[in-house]
């Protein structure tokens, strides 16, 4: 790939109006200063004639609608007077499906005098073609829009690019969870990892199961998501060809579900009485099972992804030495005292459920810490330690032969004085001992926002535009994107970006955006 | 005196506060109108605490009410401060829609409150007056039958009265509302309860600026601090220079506070008893002043050469006092508040040592190699020509440090070090005479992972080695966002309920200090300004029963 800037300086402000200032970078660009006005009036979104997917492709026509808007923030100075269309080819017509694990995003983007050609295999890529051309289109002092020749060839480096929200320590209007899926969709993220319930509460309302929410939501009416709430997030989210993962963890972080199931946790006990207290799920009785494959049949059709995340993280062992009856079936199961061998029975059971309904299974990575007979399909999600403690487990995981997903340094939750962007934007996932089999392995990164101090009020400027960084570490080629220094300018110019979209995206550092947020 | 309140169900109380006030409404069908059993569910958001509380265990329905002038009171229905308070307060308690068409007409039960009439005591009222650092915030609120009271000698406590009012005010399940039956007296602990918001590093439009405003009022903060301009921007539009924001904000048009906006900030803020104290911070970080006055700003050298950037203000010239003069006569007239704020620090001395005219200049004075007289050389004749515009004034901490000669009315805002050194500062400024306020534990822009709240809170003004003359020439804290990190995206969910805690500190007695007992009420004050519209983010994980719907 070759670089020509406009300016010749890449912290001049100019030299975003080229390619640059497409955050996150694409993979191989060209541009020069060669530059066409485009009038709002003249300007047009139109299907290749050889395109498999044409008029009436439910995907590519909404994006229209949407890319629109965010081309021309406000078009009422329409000048120039030629006309310039956007013409989309795609391979596939797959408008009315979902994206997937293996679904294409690569495309090509030609812009020329008086059109732009925008090439791609799926309508995935093509929805990331016109994200990029969003980008390139800029104002000057005078309100006319400009878009300079350009020709892009890109794809994503990682194919797993997710966001995790947590709407169960506090509940995230469904409003606020759309409005997160537009943002992701403009870093280019793809996978929405929906952290549903926990133990504070357990918002789905669940059509099998309908005393799980009525009794362990935070409030049985207003705090919880319908069948129609989940459907709006992912029909919305597939518009924008960003997956939904659900993630319902079990058998600890499961309080919420004892309210409305009982007998699913385990009594503790206290001597030889029951305390009162409840700990993790139940792995003694046959009727946890059952219930978990029922609601497990449910979660697999209401979320149309392939994949399914289990949790298993953080199991807290003393609730089931406590109790008498976990006690003895160790003993019959000859597990002696090592109760991970009862975390690993648990896991292997719903492991083997949702296998059963097709999905592929996710699991936190204390799973595999505790032992390795997990099926060779499931993916393993990283999210504990240091970088040198994450980077060996990415070795032992990969060279286990297991697909993984790295999450470890993009707990964005975390917050810090000063610019902590610069951390998530220097990780480099692949830099671990391994060969290039295992680093294949690598499926991607997830960037947690876990809800402890995080609800509607102030998710939105805690995430963006610090999970942007990782974005283009997900996105961009590594080699390409190695100086923070650099990226600053671009990110700040995206940020602005954000705002006038109406993202609530927070200041990396001191200075302006033309238009600033007008809410409070 | 703080009644003893019992709080020991108070995380219960509030996580299953609609649970319980659904029993209470089963009680009330089998025994109308009667004596309740009442849970401390109640109490618990009070915020800040008052410093007397007597709560009683009967409760009032507030079905159809209203806020009204008591006829013995002072300011009458031409005071439009408290008009406008009324509706604000009614429209916090009751939501617009109940105010729009005629009530139902229907007969008041014995247990009904149906009005609360506001006396201002005092012959003056100060009705169209601003708020002072002498002002009486004090105000008595009871609560019974035939109607609650609210007394007060002035306006100010009145508008606090009213937000005490409606924070004891708690629904059903139903949105049914009712207040118990109460009785309360109080004021402030000190006089001067600040929120600072520094419009320089990033431009903070007018709409936010005036939310926050509003959130003071709610926690009874009582001086917004104007941190206006600074290195970074001129945002202010002087009506003397006006190039200053010309070419010193970082848009001429967009990014400034023109005459109207300034005053519309200052009425919005005298409406809710907050004082409107502008801070124009010199001779250091005044690099955007340069921009719009040439020769303010001292030329750096590079050796025997102008390096063509510029430093702290030029000190040495006769045309930088007579720019201070009238720029500051014309702040005097623009803000009514009786302080300015004339910052005075961080003063980088490099600039000021590479010039050669400033070298001579202070061989002829005799100052030798120490600049910091030079820096008191500046300040003494900033203060000088203030005190002709007949304000007094605040400076950041060091102007003191540097001995500058003070009048012995001057605050001293003290912002910098660890506990250890602040609180010796305290000692020191307070041992020199001069009144203090404090910062340095109150950086609210410094954000950690977790509960920070907890420092905030349990920081004490008046926690330092001094006499008990000495602890009274405290008159308060600020609570800081500097701008760095922070423009309208995040501010105010970074603000709140953060500032809150700094609230309570500084208006409530000295021994409240139960953390439990305040994470209990402060979650519920949380969701009460989330109610009202703000975004204050949570504690912690829970929830609350309107989440915010903005995003």
């Amino acid at each position: 790939s070759s670089r020509v800037s406009s300016s010749g300086s890449s912290s001049a402000l100019s030299s975003l109006h080229t390619v640059e200032g497409v955050w996150p970078l694409p993979q191989s660009f060209t541009s020069s200063t060669e530059r066409y006005p485009l009038n709002p009036k003249a300007f047009y979104f139109g299907y290749g004639r050889q395109s498999a997917a044409q008029q009436d492709c439910s995907v590519l026509d909404a994006a229209f609608k949407r890319y629109f808007s965010l081309i021309f923030p406000d078009y009422t100075s329409g000048s120039g007077d030629k006309p310039f269309t956007v013409e989309i080819r795609v391979d596939h017509a797959d408008c009315d499906s979902y994206p997937n694990e293996n679904s294409s995003e690569r495309y090509n983007l030609s812009v020329s005098a008086g059109q732009a050609s925008l090439n791609a295999e799926t309508v995935w890529g093509a929805l990331r073609g016109l994200e990029t051309f969003s980008q390139l289109v800029y104002q000057d002092d005078f309100g006319t829009y400009f878009v300079n020749k350009t020709e892009i060839d890109d794809f994503p480096r990682f194919q797993f690019r997710g966001i995790l929200l947590d709407t169960s320590r506090h509940y995230l209007p469904v409003q606020a969870i759309l409005k997160t899926l537009d943002a992701m969709a403009y870093s280019k993220f793809n996978v929405f990892h929906w952290h549903i319930v926990d133990d504070p509460s357990f918002p789905y309302q669940s059509r099998t199961f309908p005393d799980l929410s009525s009794t362990g939501a935070f409030h049985p009416m207003t705090h919880i998501y319908t069948q129609s709430d989940v459907r709006r997030v992912i029909s919305h989210a597939r518009l924008w060809g960003i997956r939904v993962l659900p993630e319902f963890d079990s058998p600890g972080h499961t309080q919420s579900w004892g309210k409305g199931q009982s007998d699913l946790l385990t009594p503790c006990y206290r001597g030889s009485t029951p305390s009162g207290t409840f700990g993790p799920v139940n792995p003694v009785l046959p009727s946890t099972y059952q219930f978990m494959a029922r609601l497990f049949k449910e979660v697999s059709s209401v979320f149309p992804d392939s994949y399914i995340h289990l949790g298993g993280d953080e199991v807290d062992f003393s609730c089931w030495k406590s109790n008498p009856d976990v006690r003895a079936f160790m003993q019959k199961m000859g597990f002696g005292g090592d109760f991970t061998k009862l975390e690993a029975f648990y896991m292997e059971k719903i492991v083997n459920i949702t296998s059963a309904l097709k999905k592929t299974s996710i699991v936190w990575q204390d799973v595999f810490d505790y032992h390795e007979r997990i099926p060779k399909d499931t993916v393993l999600h990283i999210w504990k330690g240091t970088p040198a403690s994450y980077k060996e487990e990415l070795s032992r995981m990969t060279k286990a032969g297991m697909r993984v997903l790295l999450a470890a340094p993009w707990y964005i939750n975390h917050i810090a004085y000063g610019q902590d962007w610069r951390n998530y934007y220097t990780v480099q996932p692949l830099n671990f001992s391994g060969t290039e089999e295992q680093k294949k392995l690598v499926i991607g990164g997830e960037v947690c926002m876990w809800g402890e101090y995080v609800d509607a009020t102030n998710l939105t400027p805690r995430l963006w535009p610090r999970a942007s960084a990782a974005a283009e570490r997900l996105w961009s080629d590594e080699k390409q994107t190695s100086s923070v220094d650099e990226a600053f300018p671009r990110l700040q110019d995206f940020r602005c970006k954000l705002v006038r979209r109406g993202i609530r995206a927070e200041p990396l550092h001191v200075g302006h955006c033309k238009h600033e947020y007008q809410g409070v | 005196m703080i009644t003893a309140l019992k709080f020991t169900l108070l995380l219960l109380a509030l996580a299953f506060a609609q649970g319980l006030h659904y029993n209470y409404i089963d009680e009330l069908d089998k025994e109308a109108g009667t004596v309740r059993a009442v849970q401390a569910s109640q109490y618990v958001s009070l915020w800040p605490l008052p410093q007397k509380v007597k709560i009683l265990d009967l409760s009032f329905k507030l079905t159809s009410f209203n806020i009204v002038d008591a006829k013995e009171s002072s300011a009458g229905s031409s005071c439009s401060l408290l008009q406008d308070a009324y509706r604000r307060y009614y429209e916090y308690m009751f939501g617009i829609a109940k105010r729009q068409g005629p009530r139902k007409s229907r007969l008041t039960g014995p247990s009904e409150l149906t009005e609360l009439q506001v006396w201002i005591t005092s012959p003056d009222s100060e009705c169209d007056g601003y708020p002072s650092v002498t002002s009486d915030e004090s105000y008595e609120l009871s609560v019974d039958l035939p109607y609650a009271v609210l007394k007060a000698p002035k306006v100010w406590g009145a508008l606090h009265g009213l937000e005490t009012f409606s924070q004891l005010v708690y629904e059903d399940q139903y949105g049914a509302k009712s207040i118990n039956s109460t009785a309360i007296s109080d004021f402030p602990r000190f006089a001067h309860r600040g929120i600072l918001l520094d419009s320089s590093r990033h431009f903070l439009p007018l709409k936010v600026i005036l939310a926050n405003l509003e959130t003071m009022a709610m926690n009874k903060f009582n001086v917004f601090h104007w941190h206006i301009v600074d290195d970074q921007s001129f945002p202010y539009l002087s009506r003397t220079f006006p190039q200053l924001s010309q070419q010193g904000a970082y848009h001429p048009y967009t990014h400034v506070y023109t005459p109207a906006d300034v005053k519309m900030v200052i009425e919005f803020g005298r409406l809710r008893g907050i004082r409107v104290v502008p801070e124009f911070d010199t001779p250091g970080h005044t690099q955007s002043w340069g921009k719009g006055q040439k020769d303010l700003l001292t030329p750096c050298y590079s050796g025997s050469k102008p390096s063509g950037s510029f430093g702290p203000v030029n000190p040495i010239l006769n045309t930088t006092y007579d720019f201070m003069s009238q720029f500051f006569k014309e702040i005097s007239t623009v803000f009514p508040d009786a302080y300015v704020h004339l910052g005075g620090d961080e003063v980088d001395f490099t600039c000021w040592k590479s010039n050669p005219d400033i070298q001579k200049f202070m061989d002829q004075q005799g100052y030798g190699q120490d600049y910091k007289k030079l820096e008191s050389f500046y300040i003494q004749k900033l203060l000088d020509i203030v005190t002709t515009t007949h304000k007094g004034y605040m400076i950041w901490q060091e102007v003191f440090d540097n001995g500058v000669k003070l009048k012995p009315d001057t605050l001293i805002h003290v912002w910098k070090g660890n506990q250890e050194q602040y609180q010796s500062e305290m000692a020191n400024v307070t041992s020199a005479g001069y009144k203090t306020l404090l910062s340095t534990p109150w950086y609210l822009n410094r954000i950690s992972y977790g509960q920070d709240w907890h420092g905030h809170y349990k920081a004490d003004p008046q926690d330092f080695n001094g006499t008990e003359e000495q602890k009274k020439l405290v008159i308060g804290g600020e609570a800081c966002l500097w701008g760095e990190y922070v423009d309208a995206t995040n501010l105010t969910p970074r603000l709140w309920p953060r500032a809150s805690a700094v609230a309570e500190r500084l208006w409530s007695a000295k021994d409240v200090t139960d953390i439990n007992d305040a994470f209990n009420r402060l979650s519920v004050h949380r969701c009460r300004m989330v109610a009202r519209g703000i975004p204050a983010e949570p504690l912690f994980s829970s929830y609350c029963p309107r989440e915010y719907k903005g995003i």
